[in-house]
């Protein structure tokens, strides 16, 4: 099918190559995938600071371009919460309503769409290390992704999969860890301490907001732990 | 128009704030915000027997559970065979614990349990001095149920002497017969509605162990202010 | 200083100190290990919920009929009900049932209520004695603090600084046992119970069939409370009603997995009554107050209406990460956690009090713990949104109307790129200082290398 691959704003600048691996993952699965280009941002920081209107001015070209996509698939649990679950809220009563249930219909975390979706866990993947999966907590609670990034994980050969026994946000949300930094910073500290207890050398997500939180607590903390993108784990051979 | 608002109770303008709040109805729980019925024709926790924790069928399963969760709360619980073997071992409680005065209330299984140990006994029924009740090792008294889903004991103020009798003294023994278990909530509150209706005791408790407490650093710990032992006798 | 400055500054405080991170972490851990137990203990946790959830639905939005109901019948034993719209009318009440009764000392049992509207100030102002019996709010009222979670007053602190406390103010404190300070409490507390001219509990059900009260707790100090003065006052917030005597076996058993990780709470106690005739005990005289305070217009807002489902467990705060990481005082407030963040703007005003809907990262652990299923992380959306509507902070309003341009036009956002890219050398300058202006990010944290080719810059090349 063709895939419409909606790269959110942080990944395009900071983490390209999780995008990328997307792209190839797809494209080796026998898919056909575009990525709009006038697209760059789904709206979530103006939506989660209760800046609606300005939410909407994003939102709803993501929506017009969208309108005539197979199917949607974004590279993050946020901003996949955000088109799928709150698109609909934001746009209620407004001309865009209907369009927006049906772009949500029709779009899918990437963990989600491989497993759910296409039915594929092994992507025939090589990765020998021990890490460790967090969450991000919009993936996880407003999407329902759990299992999926797991199902996937198992069949990479030679990658030992460790559970943080602390299941907790790890205090990025966005606009959160630049207005409550210290708060920010706690919560990213007891994540990091938990992902340690795991004794993984990665700490594995979807949401690479998370990550780049969390690895600039390790980095900055010269903690040798490493943090990878879900979809760069599974384009690796 | 003023002057009838300033003269309106303020029940009148607290329900009246409600009625007016409630002219938009909110949607249903677990909706999604699409329907805004009505809720159902019988009450939705009419089922709660299905997804409260598990009951056995027969009153024998019923009875070990209540053991077993009667010792989780470190409550004492003994099953008897006869009101003379459920005697014996109140003398022997009363004898480990050297009990001097006891309170109890004049109820058939209370009386046959007090009487046989040979103490002063304050009776609750015509009233009492607190300082009194106070003075007691033990309260003595009957209950309306013993429910098997959680290892606990109903009583009201009607069937077991009174408010204060089975919170004020160190040990609460209660006097039960096997009859009175019943296997879980639901069951404990139909009882108690059945029995009871409309003319309520002032005073039902749901007693589910000692007084304990976690306050301390989540540390447990029996007896805060209630009774630090309770003792169930069952024949 | 403004609510929300304070809110700040004691959060950024706590937040850095590792110590109490630890002891709370360290409370809640033993709670989470018996609440997972509990919950696995049910047959389905989850149908209850949802029976939770839409039991308290039909409650509130009947709410008017209810309370109705429950008046009649409670009036009909001789219960006397008085309605408080305000914390101010509510403190006066009880004030002149003190003053009509000639009482001087009041012995109280648990009532975030109370908490609410101040009320033990007030009275110890006109020159009564207040002592509170429940072993965790005795211990924070000898401190003169607030309680720190709404189920465990004093959570925040260690055996040993409770040992000390009763060294000082009691003079009695053999060791730090818990045993043993409990003990200590239990000795003080027993001729005060009965003693008191006046008993004054909280409630945490109201019955709209049967006109009863039910009050839950552990330590049989509400129950001596309601059982030994002559006269007992209720305080109550209007929104506490259940329809039928018999949700009571579901609600029971749920608040107290939720709230605790017990199978039930020690006792749970319906009044419905001050003593009837025939009866050997109990006050003469039964006084229950129910209190809006705000929750009307809480009510009015049906968007969030749930919120007043709330069934006082705390779960939400044993949850959420910004609770345990900051703990309860630095809200600032009485209710604290989620649903304080939630529910504090509505009762005290939301442009004073919105940060606390701010201070989250929407996670939604509230949420999933919540026995009655209300959906606290979007309500704290919906604050947020509701804040900006009416009173847009000027510039965050003009930032996010800059980046929806930048964001649209794929020229701008290319040039926004090339842009961060070029001033990271610079950015590394000032890192940290008072010129770096994501100073807020830097502080504890590195910010990730931009790389030069981005993402939508791989995808052009590779047309």
């Amino acid at each position: 099918m063709t895939v419409t691959l909606f790269i959110p704003c942080f990944m395009d600048a900071l983490y390209p190559r999780a995008g990328i691996s997307m792209v190839e993952i797809l494209e080796r699965l026998g898919h056909k995938v575009v990525c709009p280009e006038e697209i760059a941002c789904c709206g979530q920081p103006p939506f989660n600071s209760g800046f609606w209107e300005e939410a909407r001015t994003i939102a709803a070209p993501v929506l017009e371009k969208l309108k005539n996509a197979e199917a949607v698939v974004i590279g993050s649990g946020s901003c996949g919460a955000m088109v799928k679950k709150f698109y609909p809220e934001l746009f209620k009563d407004t001309p865009h309503a209907e369009l927006a249930k049906q772009v949500a219909a029709r779009t899918w975390e990437f963990s989600d769409f491989l497993v759910s979706k296409l039915g594929v866990t092994d992507l025939g993947a090589k990765f020998p290390h021990k890490v460790t999966f967090h969450d991000g907590c919009h993936g996880l609670r407003e999407l329902g992704i759990h299992q999926q990034p797991r199902a996937l994980l198992t069949n990479v050969r030679g990658l030992e999969l460790v559970e943080m026994t602390e299941v907790s946000c790890c205090g990025f949300g966005g606009t959160f860890a630049a207005k409550f930094p210290m708060i920010s910073t706690a919560m990213g500290e007891v994540k990091c301490a938990a992902a340690a207890e795991t004794g993984a050398e990665y700490i594995v997500s979807s949401d690479s907001s998370c990550l780049m939180h969390i690895q600039g607590l390790l980095s900055r903390q010269g903690k040798p732990t490493k943090t990878i993108s879900l979809a760069e784990v599974l384009n690796t051979r | 128009m003023k002057n009838t608002e300033t003269t309106l109770s303020e029940r009148e303008k607290i329900l009246g704030r409600i009625r007016e709040a409630l002219k938009i109805s909110a949607p249903l729980p677990g909706s999604h915000g699409e329907v805004t019925a009505h809720a159902h024709a019988s009450s939705p926790a009419s089922h709660a027997r299905e997804w409260l924790p598990s009951v056995g069928a027969s009153a024998a399963e019923q009875f070990d559970l209540f053991a077993k969760n009667a010792a989780d709360l470190k409550a004492n619980f003994q099953l008897f065979s006869s009101r003379e073997e459920l005697q014996t071992a109140l003398k022997n409680i009363a004898a480990d614990e050297k009990w001097s005065r006891i309170a109890s209330h004049d109820g058939e299984l209370s009386n046959f349990a007090s009487k046989s140990l040979g103490l002063p006994i304050l009776l609750t029924d015509k009233g009492y001095d607190v300082q009194e009740m106070e003075k007691c090792d033990a309260g003595i008294s009957e209950c309306d149920a013993l429910i098997a889903q959680t290892g606990g004991v109903v009583v009201t103020n009607r069937s077991a002497g009174g408010r204060a009798l089975s919170v004020l003294p160190p040990h609460h023994i209660v006097i039960a017969r096997r009859e009175q278990l019943v296997a879980d909530l639901p069951a404990a509150f139909a009882m108690l509605q059945q029995k009871y209706a409309p003319d309520y005791p002032s005073m039902i408790s749901f007693i589910t162990g000692p007084s304990r407490t976690g306050d301390i650093e989540r540390i447990l710990v029996l007896g805060a202010h209630g009774p630090k032992k309770l003792t169930v006798l069952c024949f | 200083m403004s609510s929300a400055s304070q809110f700040k500054s004691r959060a950024a405080e706590k937040a850095g100190d590792l110590r109490h991170r630890s002891v709370i972490r360290t409370a809640l851990r033993s709670y989470e290990v018996v609440r997972d137990k509990r919950k696995a203990a049910f047959q389905s946790w989850e149908s209850a919920r949802q029976a939770a959830a839409e039991t308290k639905w039909e409650a509130i939005n009947h709410l008017d009929e209810h309370l109705v109901a429950l008046t009649s019948k409670l009036e009909a034993r001789r219960t006397k009900v008085h309605w408080a719209s305000n914390g101010a009318q509510a403190r006066e009440i009880i004030a002149q049932i003190l003053r009509d009764k000639k009482a001087r000392s009041i012995i109280k049992s648990k009532a975030m209520t109370s908490e609410e509207i101040h009320l033990n100030h007030a009275l110890e102002k006109e020159g009564f004695s207040v002592v509170e019996s429940d072993l965790g709010e005795f211990i924070v009222q000898l401190r003169h603090e607030p309680p720190y979670h709404i189920v465990f007053p004093s959570m925040h602190l260690t055996r040993g600084e409770i040992k000390d406390l009763f060294q000082k103010e009691l003079g009695d404190a053999p060791s730090d046992s818990p045993e043993e300070l409990t003990m200590v409490a239990r000795r003080v507390m027993r001729q005060k119970y009965i003693t008191a001219d006046v008993g004054f509990t909280g409630g945490n059900f109201a019955i709209a069939e049967t006109g009863m009260i039910s009050i839950t707790e552990n330590e049989g100090n509400a129950r001596l409370t309601a059982a030994l003065p002559k006269t007992m006052i209720t305080l109550m917030g209007i929104e506490k009603v259940l329809p039928r005597f018999s949700d009571l076996a579901l609600f029971l058993p749920m608040l107290a997995t939720a709230g605790a990780g017990q199978p039930m709470t020690c006792y749970n106690t319906m009044y419905s009554g001050p003593r009837q005739p025939g009866e050997c005990d109990g006050p003469e005289e039964w006084h229950v107050v129910l209190l809006d305070n705000r929750r009307t217009e809480l009510l009015a807002d049906a968007e969030q209406r749930d919120s007043l489902h709330c069934i006082r467990c705390g779960a939400c705060l044993n949850v959420c990460p910004i609770f345990r990481n900051v703990g309860g005082h630095t809200y600032g407030t009485t209710y604290s956690g989620p649903v304080g963040a939630v529910i504090t703007p509505h009762l005290r005003g939301l442009q004073d009090w919105k940060h606390l809907s701010n201070a989250s990262t929407l996670c939604g652990a509230c949420t999933e713990a919540c026995p009655v299923k209300i959906d606290l992380h979007h309500h704290l959306l919906q604050n947020r949104r509701n804040a900006s509507s009416s009173e847009p902070a000027f510039f965050e309003k003009l930032a996010y109307k800059i980046f929806a341009i930048v964001a649209n036009e794929p020229a701008f956002w290319s040039l926004a790129k090339k842009i961060g890219w070029l001033t990271q050398p610079l950015q590394s300058l000032v890192k940290g200082t008072a010129l770096d202006p994501a100073k807020a990010w830097t502080k504890t944290r590195d910010l990730p290398p931009q790389p030069l080719e981005s993402f939508k810059d791989w995808w052009k090349n590779r047309q």
